[in-house]
């Protein structure tokens, strides 16, 4: 375990009042604590380093699958290469402005001083907000199972059944104003994520079956469940024989931040979720049950806990937060829902998650990174040709580099001051 | 000191107690179902027609189809569901309540199948040819997953593996046009992640969950990628020969059996070999005494100077190479082109099957074979058109799968050092 | 084989786990490497047996010069090495695990020769008096038999030097004795032996010569002879040792813990605690004597509610309590766990946190379900202090403490609130010499305050030492309650090793429950 890695963020808040107090002077062996600016750096550094990494080996992967430049590759070596930095160049230049848009739009929507042409400037920044807002909840989702000692691999079928009882209540109940309406779909969203949380829950906590291949096992059961219940008549829209519900009332969505840009207050809710699970994990008393029973599940029954009570509960709680990832999909971008509304969100909160080091605070930055990627994405597939996918891989490498945060030094020949073990963060089949 | 203290015969497991009153319940509902809800509506005089030989099969003996009255099958499943059920609730089978478990289940099982044939014929042989067929790659991944964990790395990437090699299967065997490079080709991209694997596991002494969970996205991703990148332009890369099927003179010719397990291609009989190798290398070999003593006690190998990461590296290639071979299996053994996430959490259902199958390699194949005829029915009755949605046959197979996991794990053990990165100091 | 160690130094991060030691150990000789937990004993050996490579020194093996960069080549050269953990696989046969890494094989595809082996077992079993049966599962075994499977895997690979790491501590003084036996015919047989112990008689009845370790050097080299039980343990420590815990005599009260027909299972559903009967009272310390595996362990998670009897009562202050963590722990149990790092606390959690492990969700630490922070470091503070915890802060993780200090955290957190019954196991194993007679002084006090106590302990020093009564288990009953006055390690290594001395054995027909009336 490293330093950084135990110490949780309530305790470093309040280190300056606390450290030495003990009554007597701590032994000279000990080293003087690192300051807070050096640590933050160096907690920095591996996760700065690990996108890097991953977006070079995601440049690689475009040249390499480009056919023609091993065509031209022996003809005209030189040409190829340029081409192939080109490309890569124009991909990634087209990905970043659509994240975060681009200075030139800026410049000229500043110098018209059309408000119109402003707000649209900021269009690319306001989708990587909306397109982060999900990736905030599953990533919360998932890092509250790693801290109670859990694999959520089923944050994308929690998101899903969540998305589908928040659509429910979306269109099925009219007539409210939003500020009833758009609360009591959200709590439906949560209300279906925890219960598909509960599944895997109970079943480890009473018959010891882990986690990762029930929430698996309960993903693609999802799937086939919204498959089902989007062709049921009065969830299908009218009219359509493909699977899609109804459109969910306009009482129920998200109200815009900005008048014209979609990104919208779900955005906020994200962070409040953050500030919630952050109070919850580390100074509530079913936090403190939730940690112990991940970093050590008999101490905690020594303790009196209850290890199956812990296990249910967090499971839940990680379901809704993924259904909530569903209720800012359904209530903030597609209102309505389709088969393909979660394309591996889920996943992308295990990239986040680690990224975060399952800490809270870190979960928003996490997510606002792998948001800028998915909101870039879509225009440079347009751009460029260069498929979405390219986004699934540089996370899954970037969740490569973070989890193995040894190999990042490795590459980089970053020392490290004192030894540091591995991260883990679940068990074997028995536990 | 007046409380009242147990007679010393009455040590009972309460935990024991309540499974045994569940299962119990659980044969009575099967019962019910079966008395109650499958016979209605249904013809007194109908009958459900089992067909034994393979359609359009001329040589062979000769079996007649099975033929049973509908309602009166029915009945009789309800009542020796019933019948199980309330020994179980009375006194109990003892050590043997697995067994009667199965048979219960399969009982209940053509309870089924025989109301979903109710005045139609229904290829029973069909669904068993189809069983092996839909259990193939689930061996092969829990043959993977086997040999990893036997040394002590969980293998979760199998999943990924076995899409990678379905990928690269059909693009190299399509390029080359040589359907046995393909395979070659499979079973070396399996290797290599299967190396990086191990690299992440032993190396960086990453969560092993967490470094599978990488190689099944970092999988999808770059498959998903090349594929529409490449193979949507340019077609021909994805049209590869498929292996044909080798019918083996004689055994093929044995009713029932031959059509199940010797009418296959090259992919099922390169099974049985890895089967039997495996089991013989695994239990009989110095190989598999010190690849077990690595996975169990690998502190214990190391004092008498096994090479303990070197065997898990070794192991887990080879579990890649078993993986990306049979990834190939759903292009070139199968369906002959490559779509994007085809394997459909197969991966994980052969982790499942080596679970159920206590570690073995043949518990593993007989317990793929469970899986296998879940998905078989569930393919075979969404042909019928019955009364069922389509989405909820679908769902069959990972829903067997988590039951299985459920009822099953902590009651089989795994190797002792499973999962645990091996420190020297 | 003649073994000499030259100047070995061993560094790990922040410690110097061995310093310039100088060992040597003559053909056919028995050498004893004395020493308290943690002053660098098995170190020495990893280094010599190739699980660790030195830092500086060398190791010469009949005056040439070797280098061991893995145990493979130790065993090749002759070095055989029964660990205090034993290095045995436990799904595997007696035979498998001898034969493991030496397997005979024939065929091209090495298919394991399980019947030369075998015989070669037998052989070896038969010459050297070690009875064994090579089909057996060894976790099957009990543990002597475990060790004697092991130095049959030394004696297979033919070593001529034999390492016994603590051998005795898992063993009945009986089987002491038959291991003596062992070492003595291998001695006879030219086989060089270096014995790793802590146990000062032992020492003095079967080396040769003795060489005392303290905190990673050597202190001095004498023989059995020149020393005395007094003189070996003041060198092992570095002061004179007071080798008893200064107690007034007890006054024991109204029983608090009383349990009557206990049945147990372990954890593969084996009868562990059979039909027990035990009393503890209020202002009295009994412990529980006995061998490792004769129940202890299962009868302590039974009184703690950390496992469910099959069978009979506990009651505690004459009530029954629901058999569960928590409510055991508020009718007044305090359990300090026989495995401090599994159990006791929880490593990734900070000392404050480790403090009010099962009273975070009371007053004054919470409110509803929210924690009072200041509260918890405010009482963290004051244990600190006044536990003599030693830390640079106590918001460091408990997992980089060292063994003393954990323990203390535990016991902290155990002592400081008020108690009727405090069931400790095992509380000092591992611990160094001034940690034991801190947490000694420590449970006297707290049974001088009232609290019963339950202490279970395999070190007959320790049980001598706490005991108000001695409660010998064996094979999951209390065989006999011996008041210290007439307790001698003879007396208890025959009632631990399940042998009833005849004055004794009427008494405890009669009724091994009555606790008899030793105050009067």
């Amino acid at each position: 375990m490293t330093d950084e890695q135990h110490v949780d963020p309530v305790i470093e808040a309040d280190l300056p009042t606390g450290a030495g107090s003990a009554g007597e002077p701590p032994p000279p062996a000990a080293a003087a604590p690192p300051s807070r600016l050096a640590t933050a750096v160096r907690g920095l550094l591996v996760p700065v380093l690990a996108v890097l990494s991953a977006l070079v080996i995601g440049a690689i992967i475009i040249v390499l699958s480009d056919l023609t430049f091993f065509e031209r590759l022996s003809a005209d070596p030189g040409g190829a290469l340029g081409d192939a930095l080109g490309s890569v160049w124009s991909a990634y230049g087209a990905l970043i402005s659509g994240a975060l848009g681009s200075p030139g739009a800026y410049v000229e929507a500043f110098a018209s001083g059309d408000s119109d042409q402003i707000i649209s400037a900021f269009n690319p920044i306001s989708e990587t907000l909306l397109a982060a807002t999900p990736l905030i909840f599953t990533g919360l989702a998932v890092a509250l199972g790693f801290q109670c000692g859990l694999f959520n691999i089923g944050a994308e079928g929690q998101l899903y059944v969540g998305a589908v009882a928040a659509t429910f209540v979306g269109f099925a109940v009219t007539g409210l104003p939003w500020f009833i309406h758009l609360p009591l779909a959200v709590a439906a969203g949560f209300a279906g994520g925890a219960i598909w949380g509960f599944v895997p829950g109970i079943l480890k906590a009473k018959t010891g079956a882990h986690e990762v291949i029930v929430t698996i096992m309960l993903n693609y059961t999802a799937y086939r469940f919204v498959e089902f219940i989007l062709k049921l008549p009065g969830y299908q829209r009218e009219g359509r024989s493909d699977p899609i519900s109804k459109v969910t009332e306009a009482s129920s969505w998200y109200p815009p931040l900005i008048e014209g840009l979609r990104a919208n207050w779900g955005f906020f809710l994200g962070l409040a979720a953050v500030f919630a699970v952050s109070w919850l994990l580390f100074r509530s008393t079913k936090g403190f049950e939730f940690r112990a029973v991940g970093f050590n599940p008999s101490a905690a029954r020594y303790a009196g806990m209850s290890i199956a009570g812990s296990t249910i509960l967090a499971m839940m709680i990680s379901g809704g937060l993924a259904g909530l990832a569903g209720t800012g999909i359904v209530l903030g971008i597609t209102r309505s829902l389709t088969s393909g509304v979660s394309a591996g969100l889920g996943f992308d909160g295990i990239a986040i998650a680690l990224m975060a080091r399952a800490r809270p605070r870190g979960i928003i930055f996490a997510a606002l990174l792998f948001g800028a990627l998915r909101a870039g994405a879509t225009p440079m597939q347009s751009a460029t040709g260069i498929p979405i996918d390219l986004v699934v891989v540089v996370q899954a490498l970037v969740i490569m580099f973070v989890a193995a945060p040894a190999l990042v030094r490795g590459i980089y020949r970053i020392r490290v001051p004192e030894a540091t073990g591995t991260e883990v963060f679940s068990k074997g089949w028995g536990s | 000191m007046t409380a009242a203290v147990a007679a010393p015969g009455a040590i009972v497991d309460r935990g024991a107690v309540r499974r045994q009153r569940i299962i119990g319940i659980f044969y009575l509902l099967l019962a019910a179902i079966a008395a109650f809800v499958l016979t209605s509506g249904i013809a007194p005089e109908a009958t459900s027609t089992f067909a034994l030989k393979p359609a359009g099969s001329k040589t062979g003996l000769d079996i007649p189809n099975l033929v049973v009255p509908s309602v009166v099958t029915l009945y009789a499943v309800a009542a020796l569901c019933g019948f199980l059920g309330a020994i179980q609730l009375v006194r109990g089978f003892g050590t043997r309540w697995a067994v009667v478990l199965g048979i219960a289940v399969a009982v209940f099982v053509f309870g089924f199948l025989t109301w979903a044939a109710v005045g139609k014929s229904m290829s029973l042989i069909g669904i068993l040819q189809l069983t092996v067929v839909k259990a193939l790659p689930i061996t092969f991944g829990a043959l993977s997953g086997l040999l990893c964990e036997r040394a002590g790395v969980v293998n979760i990437a199998i999943e990924g593996m076995l899409l990678t090699g379905a990928f690269t299967g059909a693009v190299v065997g399509s390029a080359t046009g040589n359907n046995i490079v393909g395979l070659v080709a499979a079973g070396f991209v399996g290797a290599a992640l299967g190396t990086l694997l191990a690299v992440l596991a032993i190396r960086y002494r990453m969560d092993q969950i967490i470094a599978g969970t990488v190689i099944n996205i970092f999988a999808a991703g770059i498959t998903g990628f090349v594929s529409t990148r490449v193979l949507q332009l340019h077609r021909e890369l994805n049209e590869p020969q498929r292996f044909p099927q080798i019918p083996i003179p004689v055994l093929s010719e044995i009713p029932i059996i031959g059509p199940m397990f010797f009418s296959g291609n090259i992919f099922l009989y390169a099974l049985f070999v890895l089967i039997g190798l495996i089991h013989y290398g695994l239990f009989y070999t110095r190989w598999g005494l010190r690849v077990r003593a690595v996975g169990e006690h690998p502190r214990a190998a190391d004092t008498v100077g096994i090479n303990v990461l070197g065997t898990r590296y070794r192991n887990v290639i080879l579990g890649g190479i078993v993986a990306g071979v049979g990834g190939a299996y759903f292009t070139l053994g199968s369906t002959g082109s490559f779509v994007q996430d085809m394997t459909a959490g197969r991966g994980f259902i052969g982790l499942a099957a080596m679970i159920f199958g206590a570690w073995t390699p043949v518990g593993a194949f007989l317990a793929s074979l469970v899986f296998g005829f879940a998905d078989a029915v569930q393919a075979r009755l969404s042909i019928l058109n019955i009364a069922l949605p389509s989405e909820f046959l679908l769902m069959v197979p990972y829903l067997v799968t988590i039951v299985v996991v459920a009822g099953l794990v902590g009651r089989v053990r795994a190797p002792a050092a499973d999962g645990r990165p091996y420190e020297k100091e | 084989m003649r073994l000499e160690l030259r100047g070995i130094t061993k560094r790990f991060p922040g410690v110097i786990a061995n310093q310039d030691v100088d060992l040597v150990v003559e053909p056919g000789e028995i050498h004893a490497l004395l020493g308290e937990n943690g002053a660098g004993k098995t170190t020495l050996m990893n280094v010599l047996y190739g699980l660790y490579q030195p830092d500086e020194g060398e190791i010469r093996i009949d005056d040439r010069v070797v280098m061991f960069h893995d145990p493979g080549q130790a065993i090749a050269a002759g070095i055989g090495m029964v660990h205090q953990h034993f290095m045995l696989v436990p799904v595997f046969t007696v035979t498998e695990n001898v034969m493991l890494g030496v397997e005979s094989v024939r065929g091209p595809l090495g298919q394991l020769d399980r019947p030369t082996a075998r015989k070669r077992i037998i052989e070896i079993s038969e010459r050297h008096n070690l009875k064994i049966d090579p089909d057996a599962t060894v976790e099957d075994l009990p543990v002597g038999v475990r060790q004697r499977v092991e130095i049959i895997k030394t004696l297979y690979r033919r070593s001529d030097l034999l390492v016994l790491d603590e051998p005795t501590a898992v063993l009945t003084p009986q089987e002491d004795e038959e291991l003596f036996e062992i070492m003595r015919s291998l001695k006879a047989g030219g086989t060089s032996i270096v014995f790793i112990t802590h146990k000062l008689n032992e020492v003095l009845e079967i080396a040769d010569r003795i060489t005392v370790l303290r905190r990673g050097r050597v202190v001095g080299s004498t023989t059995p002879a020149e020393a005395t039980r007094e003189s070996l343990a003041s060198m092992m420590v570095g002061r004179p040792v007071e080798l008893v815990v200064e107690k007034t005599p007890a006054h024991p009260g109204a029983p608090v813990l009383e349990v009557h027909g206990l049945v147990v299972r372990d954890d593969r559903g084996h009868v562990a605690v059979d039909g027990l009967d035990l009393q503890v009272r209020a202002g009295e310390i009994v412990v529980i004597a006995g061998v490792q595996g004769n129940g202890q362990t299962e009868l302590v998670d039974a009184i703690t509610g950390l496992r469910h009897p099959v069978a009979g009562t506990i009651r505690i202050g004459g009530a029954t309590v629901r058999p569960e963590p928590r409510p055991i722990f508020e009718a007044g149990v305090a359990h300090v766990p026989e495995d401090r790092l599994e159990d006791g606390c929880v490593p990734g959690f900070t000392i404050v946190d480790n403090l009010v492990l099962n009273t975070y969700y009371r007053a004054p630490f919470s409110r509803g379900i929210r924690l009072d922070r200041e509260a918890i470091e405010r009482s963290a503070t004051e244990l600190v202090a006044n536990f003599d915890i030693r830390t640079p802060s106590m918001f460091v993780d408990i997992g980089d403490l060292s063994g003393g200090n954990q323990q203390k955290v535990i016991v902290a957190r155990e002592f400081s609130r008020p108690v009727r019954l405090l069931v400790a196991a095992q509380p000092t194993r591992g611990l160094d010499v001034g940690s034991v007679e801190y947490i000694h002084r420590r449970i006297v006090a707290k049974r001088d305050e009232g609290a019963a106590i339950l202490i279970v302990s395999t070190e007959l020093d320790e049980v001598l030492a706490l005991a108000d009564r001695i409660a010998v288990m064996y094979q999951g009953r209390i065989v006999d309650i011996v008041e210290p006055e007439r307790a001698t390690p003879q007396l208890l290594g025959m009632l631990m090793g399940g042998s009833l001395p005849l004055e004794s054995a009427a008494a405890a027909s009669v009724s091994p429950a009555a606790p008899g009336d030793p105050g009067t």
